[in-house]
């Protein structure tokens, strides 16, 4: 069969003819205004993915480099020791990493990997590609904006990557920049990490803001409010998310970078003392006013990580069961209540900090109810599987790999979100563990199983299925290889951000001492390095795959190689600017799979009714 | 390719799309200023009593950008409904105005930052046989090639006077003359100076940003950006109400910092 | 699932045509509401001035009186200048919750920073 090869459709050109982000015809724009400036969502989405996923990489590599000096500390870095050391010099001395290099690698591998991989690349790249395409849109509602978002974007991610070279290194304060620590370590990193996080954050503020309002006016005709797929739903609320609480970390950051540039007190105590003197400051300032406002952001950013995983999951179960998702009005209302309750549950990340039990009991009642929906959710696309006739494809490999990966990460996090459980788990490696299992193989596989799901939609070719299960297997192997003995560790009292990785307690270095670390927990370090190795060598058919399988991948046979109901899939491949050759007119819900006398196992959502055709009624 | 609902409200929500960005933007501007407005809440209550500054503003001065603001946000509106009623000789009118307005909010603003960073504290080494322990005053002359500084104001013996002035009437200022030698620190009234003047900076330099930022907007409006109302004056009224929402937001932010930081 | 069993389309943009139909804008009628709109401002920040000034009044008081002195202002530019008081139902639902969240911020975090275990010095 041949390919169909949709011409571009002949665009009605703005009668006015002024809107200056109005474009002409395809011909018209250059390479410029096309891939590096464009206003088309589509190729912002693939800027978006493309950039995230270089730092996702460059994020892995900062890791491993620390998984190095945890498991042979002071031992020189192999392989990229010397480049280390001629890039960074001092603090790579020899190419051994020093604590301080150590710190800054990894208060930016926590920031790269938060604010420039995951969440652009779960809200910003898929969002951007496939939201105006499920909603019948013909692009964003501000299109320009979203061009600004994007440069604001790499604009943000430049800054974080220049100050790696500035005289004193990246930031060091962990990426959660607690002052007055943040204020208090002699370099100006945190100085460029504000100003890259503020930037970061004027980026997703403006991306919220048109997300929101394109799905809020863009929505095809017919497309009504309970007609939305599940995974314009997650962005939804994620959007929202980013919309309320960002801003809030923004203020904490002018303050921070007040502190630090000219001399305020916003986070500073009285009588603070650095370096053994008493820091010449006004004070009167409250460290934890910090903590407050970093984590009204932080704990909303969690959802912000896994609710757009748990859409796209939700999109490839629902089309590779062949059968409706379960449950799609308790998905719509959990993933709200989830968004609701995300706002009011921050502060269990401070039990430590010497929090009332009145204060306390309210924010562990609220971290408590926002388990409710979040199992819920979960639950729907487990039932989801029942009596399906699956079929086990990359994307739902992935999707399905997503599920008890998410699930022992959410359920690792009961004990953290209590404080009698918490305060002795607080700051191990048992906190490293669970929140690695929500985000890396919960999160991370989902955005997989999102790139092989969506790759022929964006290129009209499919990629490797071979290639992809080989990246499958290899990857949940060797990730629940590398988090699950943190977990064992955390547990025997392992802190987490010791450059030494906790040598200094260990049996070995303090004999005959209680509680110090066991020899094989801290053997698990080695075991972790080599794993980490391993989970990098599972993601080179990934990156390969990917390439190749642009020019060379299987061409798919139609618009709609997995017979999906979603319009996505109704659109040209791939999809021309303005997306439809004509505005779609919904008729039906997003997920009528196997409809009884139906000649094809799925209805698009743009299918008219025939007559004789039967109304679909799910059983339940 | 046209993106619908650009300048038209779609039926269902009866809204134009800038104007659901607008909003959903100033729900985001909320939150900023509210996390700068619960710091100032928690500062100001962790502060011991008797220690917060008073009567550290210029009222006047105050009360007088309070109302240029408001006034500002009325012929805001007015503009819009000049826009609305297509009179656009109305319209360069009263953003005209807007501007000139603006511009002398920013004026006044800089004046108070002026006052501030001017104000001197100087603590006095404890041999100085001056009139009290620290001298406190306006800057008159700080050469560093002379060994005096001379600031107009005057001597007190405990920093707790400086702290409460709206009680202290009449307040005696005559020009001193201090030598260096005498001096053990000297810090102006700026942002470093105590957590309130922090607050107050850090809170009316991202309001006075705001300005700027919607004068600019405004601005272009007024003089570039109205090529659009030949074309489309339907649009260039949207855009005209959409600055002009944020504008509104502007002066409500300035409604709660004026009592806030002046009067309180 | 209601939803999927609705057989025939619910074609959005066709339903409430008639609101597309806005009020004519009448020019005077603005101005003299906007002169009222600024005399309102006048009168709460001589309010605020005076409330500010009064000698003997107890200090949280006060810090009430100018509190809501300043909410009613706010209230008058908003409801008028920025027509909130007839805006549509999709606007006060959003600006519903993100009062909610501002109130969780500031309530919960002043209330976290007075709920210390006894003993605790916090300044």
């Amino acid at each position: 069969m041949e390919t169909i090869v949709h011409e571009f459709p002949p665009y009605r050109e703005a009668e006015a003819a002024l809107e200056p982000g109005a474009h002409g015809p395809h011909e018209d724009i250059g390479f410029w205004r096309k891939y590096i400036f464009s206003t088309d969502h589509k190729i912002i989405g693939i800027q978006y993915g493309f950039t995230a996923l270089c730092f996702m990489l460059f994020g892995f590599f900062l890791m491993l480099m620390m998984r190095w000096q945890i498991a042979h500390p002071g031992a020189p870095v192999p392989v990229v020791g010397p480049l280390l050391a001629k890039i960074l010099g001092q603090p790579a001395a020899g190419g051994v990493m020093s604590p301080e290099l150590y710190n800054s690698f990894g208060a930016m591998h926590g920031t790269i990997m938060v604010f420039l991989a995951v969440v652009p690349l779960a809200f910003a790249a898929f969002g951007n590609y496939v939201v105006p395409l499920m909603i019948g849109a013909p692009d964003m509602a501000f299109p320009r904006v979203n061009m600004a978002s994007y440069q604001a974007y790499v604009l943000g991610g430049l800054v974080m990557l220049v100050s790696f070279f500035i005289p004193g290194g990246a930031a060091q304060a962990g990426w959660t920049s607690y002052s007055p620590l943040a204020t208090s370590i002699p370099t100006d990193g945190q100085l460029f990490w504000i100003i890259g996080m503020i930037l970061l954050i004027t980026s997703s503020l403006l991306g919220a803001v048109n997300f929101i309002a394109t799905i809020i006016q863009l929505r095809a005709p017919g497309m009504t409010w309970m007609r939305l797929p599940f995974f314009v739903w997650a962005q939804f609320v994620t959007a929202f998310l980013l919309l309320l609480a960002f801003p809030p970390l923004e203020a904490a950051a002018i303050m921070q970078l007040m502190d630090n540039v000219v001399h305020t007190s916003f986070f500073l105590p009285t009588g603070l003392a650095v370096g053994g003197k008493l820091a010449h400051i006004s004070g009167g300032g409250s460290p934890l006013l910090w903590q407050h406002l970093f984590w009204f952001l932080g704990h909303p950013e969690v959802y912000v990580l896994i609710l757009p995983a748990m859409g796209i999951v939700c999109e490839i179960i629902a089309n590779n069961t062949r059968k409706p998702i379960w449950g799609y009005k308790s998905l719509v209302y959990s993933v709200l209540v989830v968004g609701f309750l995300s706002f009011i549950v921050w502060a269990h990340h401070m039990y430590l900090t010497g929090m009332g039990t009145k204060i306390a009991t309210f924010f562990q009642a609220t971290t408590m109810m926002i388990s409710i929906p979040s199992v819920i959710i979960l639950t729907c696309l487990f039932i989801s599987l029942w009596g399906g006739s699956i079929r086990f494809n990359t994307p739902m490999l992935f999707a399905l790999g997503f599920l008890p990966m998410f699930g022992i990460g959410g359920l690792t996090g009961l004990p953290l979100g209590l404080a009698p459980t918490d305060i002795p788990l607080h700051d191990t490696y048992y906190v490293i563990a669970h929140f690695h299992y929500v985000v890396a193989p919960g999160t991370i596989f989902a955005l997989f199983a999102g790139i092989y799901y969506w790759f022929p939609k964006m290129t009209g070719r499919r990629m490797n299925e071979f290639w992809g299960r080989v990246h499958f297997w290899g990857s949940l192997v060797f990730m629940n290889l590398v988090f699950m003995p943190m977990f064992a560790q955390g547990l025997e009292g392992m802190l987490r951000r010791m450059s030494d990785g906790g040598a200094n307690y260990s049996a070995a270095r303090v004999p005959g001492v209680l509680d110090t670390l066991p020899n094989d927990i801290m053997a698990l370090h080695t075991w972790i390095l080599w794993a980490a190795v391993a989970l990098g060598v599972a993601q080179i058919p990934f990156i390969i795959n990917l390439f190749w399988s642009m020019n060379h991948g299987e061409k798919v046979k139609n618009d709609n190689p997995w017979g999906a109901t979603t319009l996505d899939w109704q659109a040209p491949t791939p999809p021309p600017h303005g997306n439809f050759a004509e505005p779609p007119q919904v008729y039906r819900g997003p997920y009528e799979y196997s409809v009884p006398g139906h000649a094809t196992d799925f209805t698009p959502q743009n299918e008219p009714d025939r007559p004789g055709t039967p109304v679909f009624s799910p059983a339940h | 390719m046209e993106i619908p609902y650009a300048v038209h409200p779609r039926p269902d929500t009866g809204i134009y799309n800038a104007k659901v960005g607008i909003w959903l933007f100033l729900a985001s501007e909320v939150m900023l200023f509210g996390a700068l407005f619960s710091a100032y809440v928690l500062i100001r209550v962790g502060t011991p009593p008797g220690e917060w500054p008073h009567g550290w503003q210029n009222v006047t001065l105050g009360t007088l950008n309070t109302l240029v603001l408001a006034l500002s946000a009325i012929t805001t509106l007015m503009a819009w409904v000049a826009c609305k009623v297509r009179q656009f000789g109305k319209f360069k009118f009263f953003h005209g105005c807007t501007l000139l307005l603006a511009l002398t909010f920013l004026c006044i603003k800089g004046f108070e930052y002026d006052d501030h960073l001017t104000h001197y504290e100087i603590h006095l080494t404890a041999g100085s046989n001056a009139g009290g322990s620290i001298a406190d005053g306006h800057m008159v002359e700080n050469d560093p090639q002379k060994d005096y500084v001379i600031i107009k104001g005057r001597y007190v013996n405990d920093e707790q006077e400086l702290i409460d002035l709206r009680s202290q009437k009449d307040i005696q200022e005559t020009e001193l003359k201090i030598p260096r030698s005498q001096i053990k620190d000297m810090q102006s009234y700026g942002p470093w100076h105590n957590d309130y003047l922090a607050l107050y900076f850090t809170m009316t330099a991202l309001h006075a940003l705001h300005i700027l930022g919607g004068s600019i907007v405004i601005g272009y409006l007024w003089g570039p950006g109205r090529k659009l109302w030949k074309v489309d004056p339907e649009h260039f009224t949207n855009r005209v109400e959409v600055s002009g929402l944020f504008w509104h937001f502007v002066d409500l932010v300035w409604i709660f910092l004026f009592p806030v930081l002046y009067l309180m | 699932m209601s939803e999927l069993k609705t057989a025939e389309p619910q074609n959005a943009p066709l339903m409430g045509k008639s609101e597309l139909h806005e009020h004519p804008v009448d020019f005077n009628n603005y101005l003299r509401r906007c002169v009222y709109v600024f005399v309102a401002v006048v009168c709460a920040v001589s309010l605020m001035l005076v409330a500010s000034y009064l000698p003997h009044f107890d200090w949280p008081a006060k810090v009430a009186l100018i509190l809501v002195v300043a909410c009613t202002n706010a209230f008058v530019v908003a409801g008028f200048l920025m027509h909130l008081i007839s805006e549509k139902k999709m606007i006060y639902t959003l600006l519903a919750f993100t009062a909610f969240f501002f109130a969780g911020l500031i309530g919960l975090t002043v209330w976290a920073m007075q709920d210390f275990p006894a003993g605790t010095v916090t300044h």
